[in-house]
């Protein structure tokens, strides 16, 4: 059976023609930033507080149990769609507070001064502020991987940056302005050849391309749900069992330890526990399962591919446009990169939202990439899984009409 | 300045203002006070200065990054404000401020800034078009 948008989009009550923006019904091109929801999924977050309202890991009654075995199943889930052990999902409230986790957590343990950490230039401010602040306070040296004129991060690359002293490597699987794909089982490989742990920022591949921890040898995963059709404010770290022993929790309080002493004596609870202090979201871990089956019933690969026709389709009609600049005419998941000559991001941004069209403006949370691309701001389309033809055609048309940022004022 | 504006009048003026914004560069000397505004979500990152003797704005000028709209913008209230009282150009900012948010206000002072008459229905852009009366009211307030 081929791929059905159609019938994927009648699942998506934000897909909805009575949906409008700016008069227009809405085009959604801006899926790195955040993705709509299918009906199953706001059925399940809502069924948390109908059916289901009850605290974890607080007693002895039916429904708390009933709510243990809802969390246990979303991390079996989210276990079988990465490919890790069940006890190695922590649950967080999304990608960046998982990075944050593993910079204080293991990062600010283990680092020394003169260390080294090893990120790139693409990295998300959520993958670059907590290891300067980490640097800040151990002594330790952030080192920039050099990207090649794509913005590929190559072995050779990769290796000219690593030394004796490179202790930790912090990169994306896939850059949010730049969309390329990097070869995460040869960064893993190479790091570890350095004796460094590497920290996987997967928030804009693991929606899109089969993840697999245990084969790429990934020490940390970090992920949101709100970006693979679940629920916002809830996401993973993913860590090996080891490490996550070794690692000492971001935040403390109810639920993560087993007990504690007047004289400041504490014993944690083994991983994940120990990292989940608090009421968990758990109307969010909820959502977040049916978030997972839903894109399993669809298939991650037929995911993938659908994304990278959808933004080849939607390049091969950019690249005939005389003034439109593109930064990653390589780059195949999804994202696609660009500027009209002369033309500030923002104001194309505006001009397309005239159109009910939304694609994202800016730097994309990537401001050190601004030394790379050499310009101030650019504006970025994202495809998803229902993402269509259509789509792509309204904005395209956009584009091909030009005209200026003023339109958006005095078009109606 | 009628209120009467047309739109291909409101572009004019827009377009003049941006592609040759008179008023943006750095001051002349140090006797101006600076306000730095930046956007959440925009590109703008501007410096705005006024120079203020006897409670009149003498002169006023902008510089650094900015977009279409704040660009033009900023360098029409710079028009605006040189010459006046303190007091008036308080009133000037304020008159701005109800026009972007769609309450009544009173056109006759605002004169090229009514151009800006459509920005609330590009609501993202309300924060584009008010960074430079943001400043330049704040750069009021603290010299009272």
């Amino acid at each position: 059976m081929g791929y059905n948008v159609d019938s994927i989009r009648k699942q998506f009550p934000m897909l909805d023609e009575s949906k409008k923006m700016q008069g227009h019904s809405l085009v959604y091109l801006d899926n790195s930033s955040t993705t709509f929801k299918p009906q199953c999924v706001i059925d399940a977050i809502s069924s948390y507080y109908t059916d289901l309202t009850a605290n974890a890991h607080r007693g002895d009654y039916d429904l708390l149990y009933r709510m243990d075995v809802e969390v246990l199943n979303t991390r079996k889930a989210v276990a079988r769609f990465v490919n890790c052990d069940v006890g190695e999902v922590i649950f967080t409230s999304g990608t960046t507070m998982s990075l944050n986790q593993v910079a204080y957590g293991y990062g600010l343990k283990h680092l020394s001064k003169g260390d080294e950490i090893v990120i790139s230039e693409e990295e998300h401010a959520s993958n670059v502020l907590p290891w300067f602040e980490v640097a800040k306070k151990t002594g330790a040296i952030i080192k920039f991987v050099p990207l090649t004129e794509s913005g590929i991060i190559t072995e050779n690359n990769l290796r000219s940056v690593m030394s004796n002293k490179t202790k930790i490597v912090s990169l994306a699987h896939v850059g949010n302005v730049l969309g390329n794909i990097h070869n995460v089982s040869m960064m893993a490989r190479v790091a570890h050849e350095y004796g460094a742990i590497i920290s996987i920022d997967g928030a804009q591949s693991v929606p899109h391309l089969k993840t697999d921890f245990k084969s790429w040898d990934i020490d940390f995963l970090s992920f949101s749900a709100h970006k693979m059709c679940g629920p916002t404010g809830i996401g993973c770290l993913i860590g090996k069992a080891n490490l996550l022993t070794e690692m000492d929790p971001l935040i403390s309080g109810g639920g993560n330890n087993v007990d504690f002493h007047i004289d400041g004596s504490v014993e944690y609870l083994p991983a994940p526990a120990k990292f989940e202090a608090g009421t968990q979201n758990l109307s969010g871990i909820v959502g977040f399962r049916t978030a997972i089956e839903f894109i399993e019933s669809i298939g991650i690969d037929n995911i993938h591919k659908h994304d990278r026709e959808m933004a080849e389709y939607a390049m091969e009609k950019m690249k005939n446009i005389d003034d439109i600049i593109i930064y990653n005419k390589e780059a195949k998941n999804g994202i696609i990169t660009f500027n009209r000559k002369d033309v500030f991001a923002q104001d194309e941004a505006t001009l397309l939202n005239s159109k009910g069209i939304a694609v994202r403006s800016g730097q994309h949370c990537a401001k050190i990439l601004d030394n790379f691309l050499k310009c101030k701001a650019t504006v970025r389309i994202s495809t998803y899984l229902y993402t269509n033809k259509a789509d792509i055609d309204r904005f395209v048309d956009v584009l091909l009409e030009g005209g200026d940022i003023l339109d958006a004022y005095f078009s109606n | 300045m009628p209120i009467s504006l047309t739109n291909d009048m409101m572009r004019q003026i827009i377009m003049d203002h941006y592609s040759n914004p008179i008023n943006k560069h750095q001051p002349a000397d140090a006797s101006f006070i600076k306000v730095h505004m930046h956007s959440d979500n925009c590109i703008d990152d501007l410096d705005i200065f006024l120079q203020i003797k006897n409670d009149i704005v003498t002169d006023a000028c902008f510089d650094g990054v900015a977009c279409t709209i704040s660009t033009a913008s900023t360098d029409i209230m710079c028009d605006l404000l040189k010459g006046k009282t303190n007091k008036e150009a308080e009133y000037i900012i304020d008159q701005f401020h109800h026009m972007m948010h769609e309450q009544p206000f009173d056109g006759e002072v605002l004169e090229e800034a009514l151009a800006f008459i459509n920005t609330s229905k590009q609501a993202a852009r309300v924060r584009c078009a008010s960074i430079g009366y943001l400043a330049a009211q704040e750069i009021l307030k603290g010299n009272k």
